[in-house]
């Protein structure tokens, strides 16, 4: 570390606990935010903005995701894309069959949806550990591609399985432009990454990664497993929901499930490995060091 | 002082004089971006078709540009992948002095991952054999060209050529066709048209996907096996094609009773099946060989000048390798005819170069001057109908080469699945009708749910708004 919390006196159990306990990482915190909130969509080109940032923001949401599973709670999982897709195809269907449906609700309910998923799937994590866990989720990624391209209910039939993403309207305003689909995408994963520290600093986070450091004593010290467990595989999957309705709604437009194959699920699983495995940032620092998003000097 | 005025005055009159000409040897290029794909499962394809239409820019560039205009070109590595896909688009648009020309992605994925964005970009999409089929109706997308021949007009061509083989189009009663497809928005493309000839003309279809990349298929020829079909349909891509031809020998089925896309027949498909590809048909909306004035041209003034794309120069004449040559001339034929309108000698920007497509007329006599007669069909293109053709040759291998067997085959129109309401055919014959029933028709379900009764359905006030709907629906132009 470039600096300790040496000196940082709490007076209170609030200054305690708050999300960013050192002052360092408060102002460094803030400045990265004032920079992706007001310098970059003033200063980027629409390239970087379309093209880079608001897909590496996406996969920082999925790896997010993952690093709460894999990272924290020490399940590895090989579906993410899967979940992605999930998220995806769900926020689609909600926005075409509800009339009046608004979009960041239809974000939320794609989460809870791949949430539901993930919680099915999660289930093997209650007897199997390791290498077994990951052939299991192996079998979400490739069920749910399969059922996304096989019921062509999911894609409203169309006759190629493809869902094309609603126009993207919250209160009126439609977000067209690059800089307004970047602030969109920036919003929610901020707000999401923020609730994610908060999560793992918390009891449910310590709770984690005591099943993923041993899971015998977690139980001993009173920690329930399959509550736990479930719990994490549910929060992952809504994270990776979100991921692929932002995904479908301000990047690509256009997907089809083919789209989330097994390639996007382990690209996200060598983000959180590059960038840190069982730390928040490690999923923002994952995409632009892994094979994501290509930066127009390399 | 007066000296230093002078001196001064000079150096402005240089530097401006200087930058003009700048300015003018900039506004002689044309750019095209190229979103390529030369690794990955699917490489084989994108480095022949890129190679042949590098080469032929290159000839183009040799023989002093189109009206002096040069050619430019970046490529973007896209792997076949979408994600990738819609960086390129964002990286390639705003290239060039005056932006990308045309964005020819190659992919059926990347073609509906961009398919709004072109619209809001104004950068016309082309793509030859592949793509959305229903985007040939130039007054719903105005933007998108699927030239010479898409899914559905070459699958009922597939059938036209069984029905021909089997004696006649009567003769296809009773008989089974088993349809092995990509389990992939490309693949699925042609299930609907299948289902409707698969009624009209009384022959039963069996659908089987097979899960992508496609090189284990024992189950699905095991079905194959099972159902006794009297013809296969073949409709694979990159390692699923040599993969089938091989399980079709295995399980004994007659590899001439395999009926072939384009994305089927080429030489990567059948020489690493070996002997077992002996007998096989593809169709093709261009042929193999490399006897072409064309190709020899390229060979001559490209080639033997070192400025060749293709490492592996026996690739030259192979059908991937000529297809890219058909996109070059596509494209640079679109440049020319768009020139003449919007002047010789000019850069153009993408909305000029969509009035080039539009108006694109390779016709027998032009195919003979480009050295092209008989290696792509003939081509007209009108604002209404954005395929053009519609034409494909049958091609079998004979375990050393491909062999044209048959003339150009005319698509099917009349029995597109879009047809079930008639519209193709009378987009065909140029007739005008209500925009909100075409749109009922044919977009509502991509974004409504059915029982909405097109909800979405647009006003013409939206189109002259230039409201761009989500599903492609870009605005009437009637």
């Amino acid at each position: 570390m470039l600096y300790r919390e040496a000196g940082q006196f709490k007076a209170s159990y609030g200054a305690d606990q708050q999300i960013f306990p050192i002052r360092q990482d408060r102002i460094g915190i803030m400045i990265v935010l004032a920079i992706a909130f007001i310098a970059v969509p003033m200063l980027a080109s629409e390239y970087w903005l379309k093209g880079i940032l608001i897909q590496f923001l996406v996969f920082s949401c999925a790896a997010l995701g993952l690093n709460i599973l894999t990272g924290y709670a020490g399940q590895l999982s090989l579906g993410s894309a899967a979940f992605m897709a999930v998220g995806a195809f769900a926020s689609y269907n909600f926005m075409l069959r509800i009339d009046g449906m608004p979009l960041l609700v239809a974000f939320v309910l794609g989460g809870l949806a791949a949430a539901f998923v993930g919680i099915l799937f999660g289930l093997p994590s209650l007897r199997i550990k390791g290498f077994y866990l990951a052939v299991a989720t192996l079998a979400a990624q490739f069920f749910i591609v399969w059922l996304l391209t096989k019921v062509s209910w999911f894609s409203n039939d169309s006759s190629s399985g493809v869902i094309t993403a609603q126009e993207m309207v919250i209160f009126g305003y439609k977000f067209v432009t690059p800089e307004s689909k970047y602030l969109l995408v920036l919003s929610v994963v901020t707000a999401l990454a923020l609730m994610a520290k908060n999560m793992v600093r918390g009891s449910v986070g310590r709770a984690w990664m005591a099943v993923r450091d041993m899971d015998v004593a977690a139980e001993v010290i009173g920690i329930r497993i399959m509550h736990t467990k479930l719990l994490a595989f549910a929060v992952s999957s809504f994270y990776c929901g979100v991921a692929g309705a932002l995904y479908a709604y301000a990047y690509l437009g256009t997907v089809e499930p083919e789209g989330f194959n097994l390639d996007l699920s382990f690209k996200i699983l060598f983000m959180i490995i590059i960038g840190g495995v069982g730390s928040i940032s490690g999923a923002f620092l994952g995409p632009p060091s892994s094979s994501c998003c290509r930066f127009s000097w390399m | 002082m007066q000296l230093k005025a002078k001196l001064l005055l000079t150096a402005v009159a240089v530097a401006s004089t200087l930058t003009t000409s700048a300015a003018m040897a900039q506004a002689k290029e044309q750019f095209v971006g190229l979103p390529s794909y030369r690794v990955g499962a699917y490489a084989a394809g994108g480095s022949g078709i890129y190679g042949g239409w590098i080469d032929y820019m290159s000839l183009v560039n040799e023989q002093g540009g189109i009206n002096g205009v040069k050619l430019t070109w970046e490529e973007c590595e896209t792997e076949y992948n979408n994600a990738r896909g819609v960086e390129c688009y964002e990286r390639l648009k705003k290239k060039g002095a005056s932006g990308n020309s045309v964005f020819q992605p190659l992919s059926t994925g990347i073609t509906y991952s961009v398919l709004d964005k072109v619209a809001q970009d104004k950068i016309p999409m082309v793509t030859i054999g592949y793509g959305r089929t229903d985007a040939a109706d130039g007054r719903v997308f105005p933007w998108v060209f699927p030239m010479i021949t898409t899914y559905w007009s070459q699958n009922t061509a597939k059938i036209k050529f069984i029905g021909a083989k089997e004696g006649g189009m009567d003769k296809l009663k009773g008989k089974k066709i088993v349809n092995i497809y990509h389990d992939s928005a490309y693949g699925k493309e042609t299930i609907p048209v299948l289902d409707a000839q698969a009624k009209k003309y009384g022959f039963a279809v069996v659908h089987v996907p097979v899960a992508h990349p496609g090189n284990e298929q024992q189950s699905q020829w095991l079905k194959v096996r099972q159902e006794k079909p009297d013809w296969v349909i073949l409709r694979g891509w990159g390692v699923m094609n040599p993969t089938a031809i091989k399980a079709a020998a295995k399980t004994g089925f007659p590899r001439d009773k395999i009926v072939g896309v384009w994305w089927s027949g080429a030489e990567e498909d059948t020489i690493p099946a070996g002997e077992a590809a002996k007998g096989f048909i593809a169709a093709g909306f261009n042929v193999a060989g490399a006897n072409y004035p064309v190709i020899k041209e390229i060979q001559d003034k490209v080639y033997k000048k070192n400025k060749g794309n293709m490492e592996d120069k026996s690739r030259i004449g192979s059908v991937y390798y000529n297809r890219g040559v058909v996109h070059g001339i596509i494209t640079v034929e679109a440049i020319r005819t768009a020139q003449e309108k919007y002047g010789k000698g000019k850069a153009l920007t993408g909305e000029q170069m969509r009035w080039g497509f539009e108006n694109l007329n390779i016709d027998a006599k032009r195919l003979k001057e480009l050295g092209a007669e008989g290696f792509m069909p003939d081509l007209k293109v009108s604002c209404l109908d954005h395929e053009g053709s519609g034409k494909v040759k049958f091609q079998q291998w004979d375990g050393k080469q491909w062999k044209v067997i048959t003339d150009w085959i005319d698509a099917d129109q009349d029995h597109c699945p879009a047809d079930d309401r008639g519209i193709r055919s009378e987009v065909r014959q140029g007739k005008e009708h209500h925009p909100a029933r075409l749109f009922e028709g044919r977009l509502r379900p991509v974004n409504a749910a059915p029982w909405r009764g097109g909800i979405n359905t647009p006003t013409r006030a939206d189109a002259h708004e230039g409201a761009v709907q989500s599903g492609g629906y870009t605005g009437w132009r009637l």
